[in-house]
């Protein structure tokens, strides 16, 4: 089956994502490389909580003086609702329905988009409320480290998502870009489990002590 | 498409290269960049030997002295040893499991760039104010303190050159997991095969902790942060943690493949299959799993309390019980066999005399409260380069002789391997053996000097000549590749007349599509197999047909290029006005020619059959 | 190829030779003559492991010469091949872990103990503590009961254990005496804490002094970063505490030139140096060696010589003995006339007369 031959509803795999070697290549190797972010994000965890509330004096902010839960529980609901939208977007994707699929990534777009607005919002707030600066004590740096490469990870996301929408909006689905679509939304969806480690770890333990 | 019987004038060669996205080239690529690194880095090793042949002595300064030690263990870790043990890899992993190509072939090649882009970067610090000094470990106080630029360099060139290993990693995993020819199970993969597979994995998880370490230092010394930072809440155990989660995998990452080529070198030469195949696959995979359980048996004397120090001891010494059934398996591999003493053979006999030192002088530091002693002495330095240099060294060196003909077509010199051997072996000895009682009298690592009267001049004398003596076998192994690159004579498929794996079936060099019907696999060790039934070759698994072929690409090149302009910028952050627009460009390079080939359709190309039957007529070997 | 054998042979012996004719180093600096019970703890186990490895290497010599002459090839004949034996497997597997045990008991209970610090935290309890700072590249000892401060020379009673709280004021060290126990780290971010035993007799067999090193690269001159242990009976360290203790203000000098030299000192370098040995300031205040009983001293700056000519030296240019030292450049050129003023005055520096 060559990657770029033309499909019809009838003639598209029950797996697009796997049904070619260079298919099933990608679909391994993103998975490992999922493994190895899981690693990079566990170390990243383990500095945080040695790091926590390490401050050079007590007029520093601390964990439990920061956090607004009402916001990050908005934040992680759009996170969360996102990744739900682009599993929408894998169901059109395996049913050959190009448009649907471009229409629910649409939407994962814009609740990403609209997750990072509350966390530029959100740091912004620290920085100026509270003093709690990347560079003003250990913990900041090991927060907006953590978050921030999560952010950076949404960010990086986005950008994927929005040019493979962008290339293939007119063209369709085939077997050549249906894996990239799926990985592409396997990041995403590590993505949001990372974050619930984040919202578990930073904000519910930091509030609490 | 088929370019391949050209001739090529030396630009277009050039170019060739910096676009390949062949395993077989990439191999190459690496063994040229790694040899280079190598040579560099022993370099260093002479001129911290000279530096410490007598006591007092002042051939270099002691700031010098410390930038040398950190680029010489930097350099042969990060830039030699993993390089080279990737070229064989590449070189020959692929055949083994009668691959056509890696699973990534882009990817592949990305990961050379960067690997190359982060090693020129490092060691560009000797020419831009100077190379780091906190040892190869970068312990985060030491490093923090340090002034110049240093540091930085070994920072962002580290980064640069992890990123390349980690995805090298990923795919050799999907390689080895996706791409294996028809009944090439898991259970018949040669033990390169595997201990390629094993140290990837090692890769995989080992080096993001590196990454976040390295990520965290960056920002500490060029963006203000402060998690090294102690008056500023920080913690500098952090980094000792995070260093060596990655380090201790690090040490079984370079061993294992080396493991495997002995293992392959062994049953060729004694004409027997190994003995206990499923053990020595199984206690690959022990060795590769308790690596990431031991890792605090390096921070033994940090004070991580009686507790951690006495887990951390008994599961080292546990490493020591699948280490020693390898050992046993290798020595019985032999017990009955024919065993031909060619030069790859010489390494691999003398590897286990000098391995099985360094691996009971392991079990000796496993133990904590003695360790309290050894830690940071002279007798660490001896361990260690028992173990790289007896192991992996002396693997490279074999695996140099033993697979030059599959890469190159042609056979080194024998007479001159040995010469080479000996010279090596002998240098070898002698330079680390006395290092065992140095560090037991009282020498710490790491000295720029000695005062004498402590008892120490005469070991340190034998242990520089040993030194000269190694770079005498370093020497004429390199007059051996001129040679034998100049004579050029062509050999066959199986210029060992033993090779039992499939690598030895197709001609030396490989086509560049490697098998032109992927071979049918009935069992451990195919190739030897079909022989025995008196047969010429393998038996095809597939009927003739098309082949597909990915396209060569710079843009691996320009992508690791970037990430290089960036690390200049980052450098100088804070200090010149030009750094942040230098590091805004970098990347913009960088993600600017990822998103070209993520929205660039690229299908690679096909061999047609035709073309094929054509080179079986004419019996081209490449 | 039988140059090979004989080689191998020849080689062992001499490893041998070079073993068994005592090559156990000087028995100021060596751990293989240990000289406390931390040192011994720890030479028993190298000796353990040491017995049961030989062992081992042994067995693989063995197999290693027997296949070396038995297996070499011969003919073109095809050998058996042979899977493996699951008898020699699991022998090779049980063996190796019931060694492993030999040698993993009495470690853990010799890390536990030497890890066994409770005396030190208990409330009046008389055990010897001394707080170890480490600097760039000096050492500052303290004994916070007797509520004195030297450096550069630790002075202990032998026989009885001495407890120590290990720091680092700028980066990381190591504290190390290879003669009388293993090392412990200098952290910047916590205390460390051990003991050490220091042996009589055999103290007195190492001229009662001991070298100690810094195990941990710290910087250029990390090579050089040297201290020294003079282990004295009870009731001799008794006596110097209390004569330190008698110093509560600089001594005055004796001599004219040392008082020159004493003027000297007051104006370029009493800053950083302190010449009485109260423990007052805190330890990040001591940002220099105490010297008060700098004449008393083993070496100057921790390497050189104790004498006048190597203290001048010294004085005169700290960074081509010590490169990277935090003193050169923090006070003026001085004249020979004046250097010798103030080696006068410094080696008459003495708490025991």
């Amino acid at each position: 089956m060559h990657a770029e031959e033309k499909l019809t509803y009838e003639t598209w795999p029950a797996e697009p994502e796997k049904s070619t070697l260079e298919a099933k290549n990608k679909f391994l190797g993103f998975w490992l490389f999922l493994g190895g972010e899981t690693v990079l994000f566990a170390s990243l965890f383990a500095t945080y909580l040695a790091l926590k509330d390490k401050v050079p004096s007590a007029d520093h902010a601390l964990a439990k003086d920061l956090f607004d839960l009402p916001l990050t529980f908005v934040a992680t609901m759009l996170l969360l609702t996102s990744s739900l939208t682009s599993v929408y977007a894998m169901y059109h994707m395996k049913n050959f329905n190009s448009q649907k699929m471009m229409l629910w990534l649409g939407i994962t777009v814009l609740l990403g988009l609209g997750f990072l607005g509350l966390e530029v919002y959100e740091f912004n707030h620290y920085v100026h409320e509270y003093h709690h600066k990347f560079t003003s004590s250990a913990f900041g740096s090991a927060f907006y480290t953590l978050v921030g490469f999560h952010g950076a990870h949404v960010t990086f996301g986005l950008g994927w998502i929005l040019a493979l929408m962008i290339r293939n909006y007119k063209r369709g689905l085939n077997l050549y870009n249906a894996p990239k679509f799926y990985v592409a939304s396997l990041y995403w969806h590590f993505i949001d489990v990372v974050w619930v480690f984040i919202f578990t770890v930073v904000y519910l333990m930091g509030m609490v002590g | 498409m088929s370019t391949y019987a050209q001739k090529k004038g030396f630009g277009s060669v050039i170019w060739d290269y910096l676009t390949t996205v062949d395993h077989k080239k990439i191999a190459i690529l690496y063994l040229i960049a790694g040899g280079f690194f190598f040579l560099v880095g022993g370099i260093e090793a002479v001129f911290i030997r000279i530096q410490l042949a007598v006591p007092n002595n002042d051939f270099v300064s002691a700031g010098a002295f410390n930038e040398i030690i950190t680029m010489h263990g930097t350099t042969m870790i990060f830039l030699a040893a993993m390089p080279l043990l990737f070229a064989f890899m590449n070189a020959v992993m692929p055949l083994q499991i009668g691959a056509r190509d890696v699973a990534f072939p882009f990817v592949n090649a990305l990961g050379f760039w960067l690997f190359f882009f982060g090693g020129v970067f490092l060691n560009l610090s000797w020419f831009l104010g100077g190379a780091p000094d906190a040892g190869w470990t970068s312990y985060a106080s030491l490093a923090i303190h340090s002034k110049g630029h240093g540091i930085d360099f070994y920072v962002l060139g580290l980064q640069i050159s992890g990123i390349g290993t980690l995805i090298g990693g990923i795919n050799f995993l999907v390689t080895i997991i996706n791409m294996r020819a028809p009944g090439m199970t898991y259970m018949r993969m040669p033990l390169f095969t595997w201990a390629t597979f094993v140290s990837s994995a090692l890769i995989l998880f080992a080096f993001p902790p590196l990454t976040v370490g390295l990520t965290l230092m960056m920002f500490d010394r060029m963006f203000g942060s402060n998690f090294f930072i102690t008056e500023n809440g920080g913690n500098t155990i952090i980094w000792e943690h995070l260093f060596w989660i990655f380090g201790h995998p690090e040490v079984y990452i370079l061993v294992l493949p080396a493991f495997g080529i002995f293992s392959d070198v062994f049953s060729t030469f004694s004409r027997k299959r190994l003995f206990g195949y499923s053990s020595m696959v199984f206690a690959t995979v022990l060795i590769g799993f308790l690596g990431f359980m031991v890792w605090a048996h390096h921070m033994f004397t940090t004070g991580l309390g009686p507790v951690a120090n006495a887990i951390f001891s008994v599961a080292t010494m546990a490493i020591g019980v699948p280490t020693g059934i390898k050992i046993f398996n290798w020595l019985l591999t032999m017990w009955g066999g024919s065993v031909k003493f060619t030069t790859p053979m010489y390494w691999a006999f003398a590897f286990i005399p000098s391995f099985v030192i360094g691996g009971v002088t392991g079990v000796m530091l496993a133990s904590a409260a003695a360790d309290y002693q050894y830690h940071d002495s002279y007798f660490v330095v001896a361990h260690f380069h028992y173990v790289i240099v007896g192991g992996v060294v002396f693997a490279v060196f074999a695996a140099t002789h033993f697979y030059w003909p599959k890469i190159f077509g042609t056979m080194l010199n024998e007479k001159l391997g040995k010469i080479t051997f000996w010279l090596f072996f002998i240098g070898f000895h002698m330079t680390f053996f006395v290092q065992h009682f140095l560090g037991l009298w009282g020498m710490p690592r790491r000295v720029f000097t000695f005062l004498p009267g402590q008892g120490f001049e005469m070991s340190n004398l034998i242990s520089s000549i040993g030194a000269a003596f190694m770079s005498a076998g370093v020497i004429v192994l390199l007059i051996n590749v001129i040679v034998t690159s100049v004579k050029n004579e062509k050999v066959g498929n199986d210029p060992w007349g033993d090779g039992r794996t499939l690598e030895w079936s197709i001609p030396s060099p490989p086509p560049f599509y490697n098998f032109k019907q992927l071979p049918l696999v009935r069992g451990l060790d195919p190739y030897w197999l079909e022989k025995m039934e008196g047969k010429k070759g393998m038996t095809p698994a597939e009927p003739l047909g098309d082949i597909h072929m990915p396209n060569a690409s710079f843009i691996p090149f320009v992508i690791a290029f970037g990430l290089f302009v960036a690390a200049f910028g980052a450098l100088y952050n804070g200090e010149k006005s030009w750094a942040v627009p230098v590091i805004i460009i970098g990347l913009l390079i960088t993600f600017g020619s990822m998103l070209v080939r993520s929205l660039k359709d690229d299908h690679g190309f096909h061999i047609h059959k035709e073309e094929l039957m054509d080179d079986n007529d004419k019996g081209v070997k490449a | 190829m039988k140059r090979l054998a004989n080689w191998r042979l020849i080689s062992l012996l001499a490893m041998l030779a070079l073993v068994l004719t005592g090559c156990s180093g000087e028995p100021f600096v060596s751990a293989l003559k240990p000289a406390g019970e931390v040192a011994d703890m720890q030479y028993d186990l190298m000796k353990l492991s040491t017995y049961i490895m030989v062992g081992v290497i042994l067995v693989v010599t063995i197999i290693f010469v027997i296949v070396f002459f038995r297996f070499r090839r011969k003919d073109d004949k095809i050998p058996k091949q042979v899977e493996g034996s699951h008898k020699l497997e699991i022998i090779w597997t049980v063996i190796p872990i019931l060694l492993l045990l030999i040698l993993a008991v009495p470690t853990v209970a010799a890390t536990f103990k030497l890890a066994d610090i409770k005396e030190m935290d208990k409330k009046d309890s008389d055990a010897l503590v001394i707080n170890v700072r480490s600097h760039l590249y000096w050492w500052d000892f303290e004994y916070p009961k007797q509520k004195i401060v030297t450096s550069q020379d630790l002075v202990v009673p032998t026989n009885e254990k001495v407890y120590f709280n290990l720091k680092s004021l700028d980066v990381k060290h190591s504290f190390w005496i290879p003669a009388v126990g293993g090392k412990l780290d200098t952290n910047t971010d916590n205390v460390n804490k051990f003991w050490l035993v220091f042996d009589e007799d055999r103290a007195n067999e190492a001229g009662n002094l001991f070298y100690g090193k810094c195990a941990e690269l710290c910087g250029p001159s990390h090579a050089l970063m040297d201290f020294k242990v003079k282990a004295i009976s009870r009731a001799e360290f008794d006596k110097w505490v209390k004569d330190m203790q008698a110093v509560k203000e600089p001594k005055k000098a004796k001599t004219e030139l040392a008082a020159q030299g004493q003027e000297l000192f007051n104006e370029s370098c009493i800053g950083c140096h302190a010449v009485t040995p109260s423990n007052q300031m805190p330890d990040t205040a001591r940002i220099a060696p105490n010297l008060t009983n700098f004449g008393e001293r083993s070496r100057v700056a921790g390497i050189l010589d104790h004498n006048k000519e190597e203290l001048m030296n010294w004085i005169k240019d700290p960074e081509s003995y010590k490169p990277g030292n935090l003193m050169t450049g923090k006070y003026k050129d001085f004249t020979d006339q004046e250097l010798e003023a103030l080696a006068e005055y410094l080696m008459g520096l003495k708490v025991q007369e």
